[in-house]
């Protein structure tokens, strides 16, 4: 107790620092607050800096961190990364306890992606990623899909599409139960059972986490996407969890979607929906979907929100093994994703000189990747430009 | 008229293939097909009487069975669908069916999943090709998606298994699975299709 009120007493002056001014007009900002057992998951502050957890994971995700680290430096950030490596592909999961533990102690993370083998035992080739989520309790998936003007990703050009519909809109999905129960088996030979588990309690939780979200950043609809007509007992006790708290957030309009006509809809006029919270699954496809029409994976940050952490990572988990050390992966995602981490730890001027930095290079100045229409840079040529950039800008914020 | 009639055919056969064989042969007027209508719920009766209208202007050799698809309890408590419609299918085998309404919190199973279940539609067949001169956000889509309709999530088996903990079970089993997978194949070198994806969560599932 005293611990934590040495730490808010030190947190004061960043609180009152002019950046955070800007945050509630940034992307993503601002994680969700005041949780029913009042704990909220912050940063840990040692000598004026913050202690974060680094997980690399695998594919691109080593190269991704690397740039974060140049840019945050390039910004002059008060974070200390703690890196913990983990071996997937061992079968014992070298580091995968160490890092839950890291992330456990720092309470923030900021996290590459790691592989997962198709097909093999339940037991032992269960998804780390799951596993990670499920020790340090994260159970809600927050990822932001903006529009950017003149941003479009380069195969959708290919395919006919020349931009990017306009969109703003947020997918909040539900990451411990639903089809990621991991509970399968074989009854008969031939014959697979797998159960999607979903609980009233989690679903409140996740609905209450939603309409406070939609609150808290004045969106103005929150739309449940389920499978009730199908899966009536399952994803209907969804809904009617999203249902009863949305009684206590009038100012929230509120209505549900079936899922086909949600995916539907979202690929021919996606400015329709606001805020949209779903299971497990159908927020894996809507997610990817959302991340398609904005302009691919490579630009999308995102966050995972638990009780007592907030890790921080792209917002389409793929780890891109074809283009791991080739220098062409896009830094833009995880360089936003460090930007929503520097938000959380009311870094607020940090998090707004990156993300100007980034969006710039992106819009204005085009230096893009080529998963990016007109896009021919390297990663280093991109986060180059990013570092110029802040660079700039530093020396005016000081004056 | 009898060149339209054979680019219908031809393009129908395009859309439809596989399983079966067309036999390239020419029906005569008089030698009608009897098939079954469903014109369903909703927008369902508009779009049914479109296609009589114009098959009638065209002079489809085809001969409409209408029957109407409500879900009916037998006495065994069971859910079925009305015994004339049933019958109707079982003779023609060809039926065109238009959207079928669930509501719900009906207290009955879906009607499209009594239907599927009734007569085994195992395959569910959607061809998505880009239509010319109609702008739509991608251009020169040619693909056709093929799902698998008895199983998966669809299953309809949940339970409660206490208050607030819901069980919802998703089959999958290896008869079904190698089904659909022949009929894909089929279809695929049928229609003189090159490849075939299959889309899955096996990484999780």
């Amino acid at each position: 107790m005293a611990g934590l009120r040495c730490l808010c007493r030190m947190m004061g002056p960043l609180l009152r620092s002019p950046g955070l001014r800007g945050l509630s007009a940034g992307w993503a900002n601002i994680p969700w607050g005041q949780e029913p057992e009042g704990h909220l998951p912050v940063g840990k502050l040692y000598g004026g800096r913050f202690t974060v957890t680094q997980i690399p994971g695998d594919g691109v995700g080593p190269e991704l961190m690397g740039h974060v680290e140049r840019v945050l430096s390039a910004a002059r950030a008060p974070v200390e990364f703690e890196v913990v490596r983990v071996d997937s592909g061992s079968p014992e999961r070298r580091g995968i306890q160490a890092a839950i533990q890291a992330v456990s102690r720092n309470g923030v993370a900021l996290k590459g992606n790691f592989e997962t083998a198709v097909g093999g035992t339940p037991r032992h080739r269960r998804s780390l990623n799951v596993l990670f989520r499920n020790e340090l309790g994260l159970f809600a998936s927050v990822n932001r899909y903006r529009s950017l003007d003149g941003v479009c990703s380069a195969a959708a050009v290919r395919a006919g599409r020349p931009r990017a519909p306009d969109m703003d809109v947020v997918v909040i999905r539900e990451t411990t139960e639903g089809e990621y129960a991991h509970l399968e088996h074989e009854s008969v030979p031939g014959v697979v059972e797998s159960l999607k588990i979903i609980t009233r309690r989690r679903s409140l939780r996740l609905a209450e986490f939603a309409f406070s979200y939609a609150r808290r950043h004045r969106r103005r609809k929150l739309t449940a996407v389920h499978k009730a007509n199908i899966m009536k007992l399952a994803d209907g006790l969804f809904v009617e969890c999203c249902r009863q708290v949305s009684e206590g957030y009038p100012e929230v309009e509120f209505d549900a979607v079936i899922v086909d006509n949600a995916t539907m809809q979202l690929v021919s006029r996606p400015g329709q929906f606001d805020v949209l919270v779903m299971p497990n699954l159908y927020g894996v496809v809507i997610n990817n979907i959302c991340a398609g029409l904005v302009g691919g994976p490579g630009l999308v940050p995102g966050a995972s929100y638990g009780r007592r952490c907030a890790v921080f990572q792209t917002a389409i988990r793929n780890t891109a093994p074809r283009l791991a050390g080739r220098d062409t992966a896009n830094p833009v995602a995880m360089l936003l994703a460090s930007c929503l981490m520097l938000d959380h730890l009311r870094l607020g001027d940090h998090a707004q000189l990156v993300r100007r930095a980034v969006l710039r290079t992106l819009t204005a100045e085009r230096v893009r990747t080529p998963d990016i229409a007109n896009g021919r840079a390297s990663s280093t040529e991109v986060v180059d430009h990013v570092v110029r950039l802040i660079e700039e800008d530093v020396p005016s914020r000081s004056g | 008229m009898a060149a339209a009639l054979t680019v219908w055919r031809s393009a129908v056969q395009r859309l439809l293939g596989a399983g079966r064989s067309w036999s390239p042969v020419s029906r005569s007027l008089s030698e009608a097909r009897t098939v079954t209508l469903i014109p369903g719920d909703g927008i369902g009766p508009e779009i049914s009487e479109a296609v009589v209208k114009i098959f009638d202007a065209a002079e489809v050799p085809i001969r409409w069975e209408e029957r109407t698809v409500t879900a009916i309890q037998a006495s065994s408590g069971q859910w079925i669908i009305p015994p004339e419609a049933t019958e109707s299918m079982n003779a023609n085998k060809i039926g065109l069916k238009g959207p079928l309404k669930t509501p719900v919190a009906a207290g009955h199973p879906s009607m499209n999943l009594l239907l599927r279940k009734t007569f085994d539609l195992y395959a569910n067949v959607r061809p998505c090709v880009s239509i010319e001169g109609y702008k739509t956000p991608y251009s020169g889509v040619d693909l056709v998606t093929i799902r698998e309709n008895t199983e998966g999530e669809y299953s309809g088996i949940e339970h409660v298994i206490v208050d607030g903990v819901v069980q919802s079970i998703k089959l999958i089993t290896e008869d079904a699975s190698r089904r659909i997978a022949e009929f894909a194949f089929e279809y695929a070198r049928n229609n003189q299709r090159s490849t075939v994806t299959a889309v899955h969560k096996a990484n999780i599932m």
